[in-house]
């Protein structure tokens, strides 16, 4: 619809524009005015990044509410307030020094490097790979974040709803672990075929609700949902079948893929960080590239914007919807290949964990945009691995790292809340609002 | 009743809909509000009838102050409004639409029915507004609609009228009959609030004339006020109403619709049977009231609406079932009806709209790479060339007003090389300005041997541009004329009252 509510038309009809009057206005501002300007009004990299910090504060203080010495301490609160504020304070902070060892850097682990003798030492114990541990483990876990966040911001972009990463990513996994223990390569050439495999996996779940939609017009929502239980159910099926499950084993796991078919690692035995993260990061730029240079990638926008004239312009609008499925089921498959050939190098009925999920949240934080996803998918990659240790240093569950996620996510998609607590002015709705407002009766 | 706004304001946020707006409406006289799309006029008007509270100035009626804060309050104060689009239940009898939300009851909460047949038979005797207090109003024509809206105002015993915009769905006879209620209003000691971005209307019906520019009151003249003045004042610079044009030298045929019948939508109108011929260096304007088939007829052209039987040949190709990226390589320009759904993408940025649809041609593409520096390039020259205002040319379109809009479609279309320019109400909402620009650009392209389809529900647009005129009634062809067909030939043509069907008729295969 139009931009401002100038003529608050109820009859209608008239498309006249303001913007002639306010053409002095619109005048390049300089470029501290423009901070001031984006900060008041709120645009969406200050409403992520409020929405951030608030998630962090909010968490906090859950941590700290659910600790069993706080609450003791807050029990006595009116014979000494000053321990037990002091206690929450010590527990949420505890609590975020260790999330942060866990997933940055951990200053023990630096400290163990200069006690050794020499740098070669330090090289050959493993002190300085445990340096770069929690590095290496944030970068492990956003992986496949970041190329399951890819294939919804991609879809995304296009006016479309893929809630199916899950199933595309099970697509994948499964012809991935296939390929991997099933088929004997030369080396390199092995894992290059259990990646493309993996990418044509997910690309042809993907293409199943991108075809129903421009078929019948089913509605991708109600199809990659379904999807998503057909495939789990089907994984663990498939599993207990001779197919699939592992020799002389009764649970649902499947043999280990071959050593030919792992990722190379990147920074020596000791550290997870494979080469999934450079093929994430490179479809990203891939994915760029698409979006913002690509004939493809108009089109692919120009449908999302507005499809009707995207249709009047020439552009198949239903062969639009099954491309974009196609690609974004591929990219969705390429994560499990990050997960099977990367850390797991076998599959169980769970393998698929809360990616196709949290890749939504990725691609929503990310606003949808390549650079914006491999943020998000860092953060919360971050927070994964930092949960780790938290939990095992301060008996704060790990749960509680889900909890910010969700909270971040619950902020992101309200930005009028976030501008409310903060008092930013005049609604101007970020892209994850407008994707929300479009999306649904697409 | 004398009806006085007193300064009224009313800002939105940095924009000042209204600024300071006198105006006086006297007992029984018809006072134009004359003003481009986006000058101020609806927003004034919402503020009459208590739909936004003015942020400074007051509304007197009768010497005495008043607060509107409703459509209610408003009502109470003898104000009623006829909005554009009208506020009637269809399936409603014309009596049950007048009382709604003004129901008479009688004893037990029983609806007083024959009062209220009584009270519509009066008041349409009364001003010879001729309907029946008992016909359903989905199958009441347009024009008589329009009356059971007044009937509604009048009812609720409105000393001043607000008529916005009131011609826009009418034919010109109805718009005649329309004026004669109006003056009968009028001599019975009724105020009306006539809106209007239509000089000719405004001349032949107002007593006095405001002109609204910009949120401003910018005169006020008598109706004898001449075009030209009028023109100047709603636009602020003088402009010419006539664009000039030789005669045309039509060539060979290029576009040749032949029995053309499109699926019909929701059982309303759509085509049936059209046939019609438009060749090189001619404009054939398709005249009617909207509603007739002339959207589904463009769209059936741009092969955006499948086709039931006929066929359409451009040059010597048959298109009729050829998607629509075909048509646009084959050389068939499109201005649709709506230019924010269908012809611009409002999120993208001019230099996007400018290509949008020879983004995958030659010089914007290599293989599937956009080449931004010539679309860059293009954008920036075509925005200089078509004199869009825009900040540049990276500014998301949305943001233009509607003539910048339009000037970004007609951009795109004709900057290609056509062979056939469909123009669908290619001015519609647009100010006095853009609309000689529009003009002007599209007698070019006849100039430079395009085809033209020009579909226009002004009659004014088709006398101005058209070299043959068609018109579409109910979905079908009534008749085609030369351009000095009198207005109301056309206006019989409009409404069904005349068809060609025995003669020279545009259809060879008659129906049974």
């Amino acid at each position: 619809m139009s931009d401002q509510p100038v003529e608050l038309d109820t009859a209608g009809g008239d498309d006249g524009g303001p913007a002639e009057g306010q053409e002095e206005d619109r005048q390049r501002p300089a470029l501290g005015r423009l901070v001031i300007q984006s900060v008041i009004e709120g645009n969406s990299l200050v409403v992520t990044t409020l929405a951030i910090v608030s998630a962090i504060v909010v968490g906090g203080l859950l941590i700290a509410f659910t600790d069993p010495v706080v609450l003791h301490a807050w029990g006595n609160f009116t014979s000494s307030p000053g321990n037990a504020i002091a206690q929450a304070w010590d527990s949420a902070s505890g609590a975020y020094v260790a999330m942060f060892e866990g997933s940055i850097i951990n200053p023990h682990s630096v400290a163990q490097v200069f006690q050794q003798k020499s740098l070669s030492v330090a090289f050959s114990d493993g002190a300085v790979s445990a340096v770069f541990n929690p590095l290496s483990e944030t970068c492990v876990n956003a992986t496949p974040l970041i190329l399951a966040g890819l294939s919804v911001a991609i879809a995304f972009r296009a006016g479309l709803f893929n809630i199916g990463a899950q199933s595309q990513f099970i697509g994948g996994a499964m012809v991935c672990t296939w390929l991997g223990f099933g088929v004997s390569l030369p080396p390199v050439i092995h894992v290059v075929v259990c990646v493309i495999g993996a990418f044509v996996g997910g690309a042809v779940i993907g293409w199943i609700p991108g075809v129903l939609k421009a078929a019948t017009g089913a509605h991708e929502v109600i199809v990659t949902i379904m999807l998503n239980y057909v495939l789990a159910y089907f994984l663990s099926w498939i599993l207990g079948t001779s197919l699939m499950q592992r020799p002389g084993r009764t649970d649902l796991i499947s043999p280990v893929i071959a050593g030919d078919a792992h990722l190379p690692l990147l920074l020596g035995s000791h550290l997870r960080v494979n080469a999934s993260f450079l093929v994430a990061l490179a479809c990203a730029v891939g994915v760029w590239w698409l979006m913002e240079r690509s004939t493809l990638g108009f089109e692919f926008r120009s449908v999302g914007a507005n499809p009707s004239a995207a249709r009047t312009a020439g552009m198949s609008v239903t062969r639009t919807w099954i491309v974009v499925f196609l690609i974004a089921g591929g990219l969705a498959g390429l994560a499990s290949a990050a997960v099977v050939q990367g850390t797991d190098f076998t599959l169980t009925f769970q393998s698929y964990g809360t990616y196709g999920i949290d890749a939504i949240t990725v691609a929503l934080l990310g606003r949808a945009r390549p650079l914006g996803v491999v943020l998000a998918a860092l953060l919360f990659g971050a927070l994964h691995a930092g949960g780790i240790l938290m939990q095992a240093v301060t008996s704060t569950p790990l749960t509680i790292t889900e909890v910010i996620q969700a909270i971040v996510v619950l902020f992101v998609a309200a930005p009028p809340l976030i501008r409310a607590m903060y008092r930013l002015h005049k609604a101007t709705a970020g892209p994850a609002g407008q994707f929300l407002s479009k999306g649904w009766n697409g | 009743m004398k009806l006085e706004l007193r300064g009224i304001t009313k800002r939105y946020g940095s924009l000042v809909a209204n600024d300071g707006i006198d105006l006086t409406v006297a007992p029984g006289q018809i006072h134009a509000l004359l003003g481009e799309n986006g000058a101020g006029k609806t927003t004034l008007m919402n503020v009459l009838y208590g739909l936004t509270q003015p942020d400074e100035g007051e509304i007197v009626i009768d010497g005495r102050p008043v607060k509107l804060n409703s459509p209610k309050d408003a009502i109470n104060a003898g104000i009623g409004m006829v909005h554009q689009h009208f506020m009637l239940v269809p399936v409603f009898t014309v009596a049950e639409n007048v009382t709604l939300g003004n129901e008479r009851v009688r004893a037990f909460g029983l609806l007083d029915r024959r009062r209220m047949r009584r009270e519509v038979s009066a008041l349409s005797e009364r001003y010879g507004l001729r309907v029946h207090p008992d016909a359903r109003v989905e199958d009441l024509p347009v024009g008589v609609q329009q009356r059971v809206e007044i009937i509604k105002a009048l009812v609720r015993e409105a000393g001043v009228l607000i008529l916005d915009e009131p011609t826009s769905v009418l034919t010109p006879g109805e718009t005649e009959e329309l004026f004669t209620i109006m003056r009968q209003l009028r001599e019975g000691g009724r105020s009306i609030i006539f809106i209007s971005h239509k000089l000719k209307e405004v001349q032949a019906i107002a007593d006095t004339i405001t002109v609204i520019r910009r949120g401003r009151v910018v005169g006020q003249r008598p109706a004898t006020a001449s075009d030209a003045e009028l023109a100047e004042l709603m636009v602020g610079r003088s402009v010419v109403l006539q664009v000039a044009k030789a005669p045309a030298a039509p060539g060979e045929v290029v576009l040749d619709v032949r029995d053309l019948t499109v699926e019909h939508l929701h059982g309303q109108f759509s085509t049936e049977r059209v046939s019609l011929e438009v060749r090189a260096g001619e404009i054939l304007g398709i005249a009617g009231v909207q509603g007739n088939g002339q959207t589904e007829l463009c769209e059936a052209l741009m092969g955006l609406r499948p086709v039931l039987a006929g066929s359409v040949r451009l040059g010597s190709r048959d298109i009729t079932h050829a998607p629509p990226g075909e048509r646009i390589r084959a050389g068939l320009g499109y201005i649709p009806e709506d230019r924010q759904e269908d012809g611009t993408v409002g999120d993208f940025s001019v230099a996007d709209n400018m290509i949008l649809d020879v983004y995958n041609q030659a010089p914007y593409a290599k293989g599937i790479s956009l080449r931004l520096d010539a679309i860059r390039k293009v954008a920036g020259a075509r925005v200089e060339q078509f004199d869009v205002r825009t900040s540049s040319i990276e500014t998301p379109v949305s943001t233009l007003s509607g003539g910048n809009q339009q000037k970004v479609i007609l951009a795109r279309e004709i900057g290609r090389d056509l062979v056939l320019l469909v123009a669908s109400q290619p001015t519609r909402g647009l100010d006095v300005g853009s609309i000689e620009f529009v003009h002007r650009r599209i007698i070019e392209q006849r100039d430079a041997g395009v085809a033209v389809l020009l579909v226009s529900a002004e009659l004014d647009e088709i006398y101005a541009l058209a070299d043959r005129i068609a018109v579409m009634y109910s979905g079908r062809i009534t008749g085609i004329r030369p351009p000095t067909v009198p207005v109301e030939e056309l206006g019989l043509l409009m409404s069904g009252g005349l068809t060609d069907s025995d003669g020279a008729a545009p259809a060879p295969g008659e129906e049974t």
